[in-house]
């Protein structure tokens, strides 16, 4: 297993009852797993508690068999892609190799080598034709990829990514999706939230559903997303769509 | 874990195809042309005064003291040069250099074009504390100590107030600053009130106004450790610094050590600023203004930004200065220059910037 967490407890004051309780998660090398669950249930505050900006009251999280104690140490195998937002004038070049950091040594700025890994990193999202122009030029796929670029720069074994398609239009979130499966292909284990369960789908993803700081349901899209199993989690009716067997769509019904 | 690194033959290919347009980690040309230009404008304000000088009798006197002996010119030059120009001349670059520097450091620290060096009481807080040495009738290094130490007890008083409020806010202590800085200057204002109204009051306006008109050689040498460290501090720190930008929590999860990383910063620029204030009193506007003349020579890239406004910073107060002690009869205090040529400089360059930012 590249990441295991377990008895993961948070809780935001000490008197107040837990946001998370005793989560356990399992992710492979090369496999995707898609969290889902109703706005306000955890998901983004799971995802910081793993890459570190929350501290977690209880539980371990061990990233190839190892807890991290330091920030850097944590940097070099869990890379984070947050929500794409576009104040920045930085290059795409330049962005992207912030990702090296933790690859760094103290003091050091970025060499050749860690220029040639931006570049590879941004061609790899198929965007290195835009290496100098500045982030807040480009569009919103494209800052989304970049991001990707980032965390890839930082040579990582697990990819920590928050609503990666959120308010992207349908091309590019194919796009982000395309490249989620070929990072998977190529050996990347990737957790990431969603509101979009055939997302999960798409990409052939497993699924956890979290909900009242539990994990409810857990395993392959396929077998887990059913049309009462969604109606539940988000406490309205919800139609799954089959075709030739398979579930491809979820509909909820107004 | 091989199949999620980039791997050598993969590199070599990449950086064959794609590195000879974007490969550009300094750029040596421009910072070399920033340093002669400031050697240049150095040596040109040298030559300005009641007693004309030329650039070989200055370049011929400063020789001749690197070497040890005394120049051919005689000694009422060497003396012009030496103890009056040269320790007024590096008093402006050392100033500059550093309210730029800090003003740089802390608009990238606190995410803001507006951020300056005075954003934490620095100003406020060196202010009261060289009036309270004047009131008190100390002077020389005795002043220069008081505000010196004024403007790191604003600094930290600030500081602590926003670890009490919340940890790790860049807001809280942008808002502790302020209320910090006009803490300080109230209490400013009450000691020019009870002040001698005949010379200790005029001392300290004067002083507040701000001048290099005073610049000895021993003010030099104590503030100039605290000004350079300051400023290598964070120009070694540049990189971490700029990963910053990306936000607390991003560049945490990119191995930066958030919190102490920002108290050195804090630490750093403070000191500069504080050395840069206790010589020429409170000069504004320079560590606001300079950062955005860098980033319109030299790009967004903090890296690069920092030592070009250093540099920028040190030619810009030099021809400030120089305005000041050459355009009228009188000398004109230094912080009134830099706020009237600032003020329309800064319109200028938010006009030209504002495509960066909206």
């Amino acid at each position: 297993m590249v990441l295991t967490v377990e008895g993961l407890v948070f809780r935001h004051a000490p008197v107040l009852p837990p946001v998370l309780n005793d989560i356990d998660l399992m992710l492979a090398k090369g496999e995707i797993l898609c969290l889902l669950g109703p706005n306000g249930t955890g998901k983004t505050t799971l995802l910081r508690c793993l890459i570190g900006t929350l501290r977690a009251e209880r539980g371990t999280i061990r990233i190839d068999g190892k807890t991290s104690s330091t920030a850097r140490q944590l940097a070099r195998k869990m890379a984070y892609v947050p929500q794409a937002s576009g104040d920045s004038a930085l290059s795409l070049l330049d962005t992207v190799l912030m990702g090296r950091t933790p690859h760094l040594r103290p003091l050091a700025l970025p060499g050749r080598r860690d220029h040639d890994i931006a570049l590879m990193a941004l061609s790899r999202v198929g965007i290195e034709r835009l290496a100098q122009r500045a982030f807040n030029r480009v569009s919103g796929g494209e800052r989304q990829l970049t991001l990707i670029a980032r965390a890839l720069a930082q040579e990582p074994s697990v990819f920590l990514m928050d609503e990666p398609t959120a308010s992207l239009d349908l091309g590019n979130q194919t796009r982000v999706l395309r490249t989620l499966r070929d990072l998977a292909a190529d050996g990347m284990s990737i957790l990431f939230t969603s509101h979009q369960p055939e997302h999960a789908l798409l990409i052939g993803a497993r699924v956890a559903t979290l909900a009242d700081g539990r994990i409810a349901h857990s395993g392959p899209a396929r077998e887990v997303l059913s049309g009462e199993m969604l109606s539940d989690l988000y406490r309205t009716s919800i139609d799954v769509i089959t075709l030739h067997g398979t579930p491809v769509a979820c509909v909820p019904r107004i | 874990m091989t199949a999620n690194r980039i791997n050598t033959a993969e590199r070599r290919q990449a950086h064959a195809e794609l590195t000879p347009p974007t490969y550009r980690r300094h750029r040596p040309g421009s910072m070399m042309a920033m340093v002669l230009g400031v050697g240049g404008i150095a040596i040109f304000s040298m030559r300005l005064g009641h007693y004309p000088l030329s650039s070989a009798a200055i370049l011929d006197v400063l020789w001749s003291s690197l070497i040890g002996q005394d120049s051919a010119l005689g000694s009422a030059v060497d003396n012009v040069v030496l103890a009056v120009r040269l320790p007024r001349v590096l008093a402006a670059i050392l100033v500059g250099a550093g309210l730029s520097s800090a003003g740089a450091a802390f608009q990238t620290l606190f995410r803001n074009p507006l951020a300056s060096p005075a954003i934490l009481g620095v100003s406020a807080g060196a202010g009261f504390g060289a009036a309270l040495a004047m009131l008190l009738s100390a002077g020389g290094v005795m002043l220069q100590g008081a505000a010196f130490a004024g403007g790191i007890v604003a600094v930290s008083s600030a500081v602590f107030i926003a670890s009490r409020l919340g940890r790790g806010s860049v807001l809280l202590l942008v808002l502790s600053g302020l209320v910090v800085s006009a803490l300080f200057q109230a209490l400013t204002s009450a000691l020019k009130f009870i002040a001698d109204p005949l010379n200790v009051l005029p001392a300290i306006v004067f002083w507040l106004l701000g001048g290099l008109g005073q610049v000895s050689l021993s003010d030099l040498i104590y503030a100039s450790p605290f000004a350079l460290g300051g400023i290598a501090v964070l120009f070694l720190l540049r990189w971490p610094t700029q990963v910053l930008e990306a936000g607390d929590d991003e560049a945490k999860t990119m191995g930066i050590s958030v919190r102490p990383l920002r108290l050195v910063l804090i630490a750093a620029a403070t000191l500069t600023t504080a050395a840069a204030i206790s010589i020429a009193g409170t000069v504004g506007w320079v560590g606001l203004l300079v950062p955005h003349l860098a980033r319109l020579l030299v790009g967004q890239t903090y890296s690069v930004v920092l030592p070009a406004s250093a540099l920028l910073g040190a030619g810009y107060l030099l021809i400030v200065d120089d305005i000041c002690r050459s355009a009228f009869a009188t000398e004109l205090p230094l912080g009134i220059a830099t706020a009237v040529l600032g003020a329309p400089m800064f319109v200028v360059v938010l006009m030209r910037a504002r495509r960066q930012w909206s």
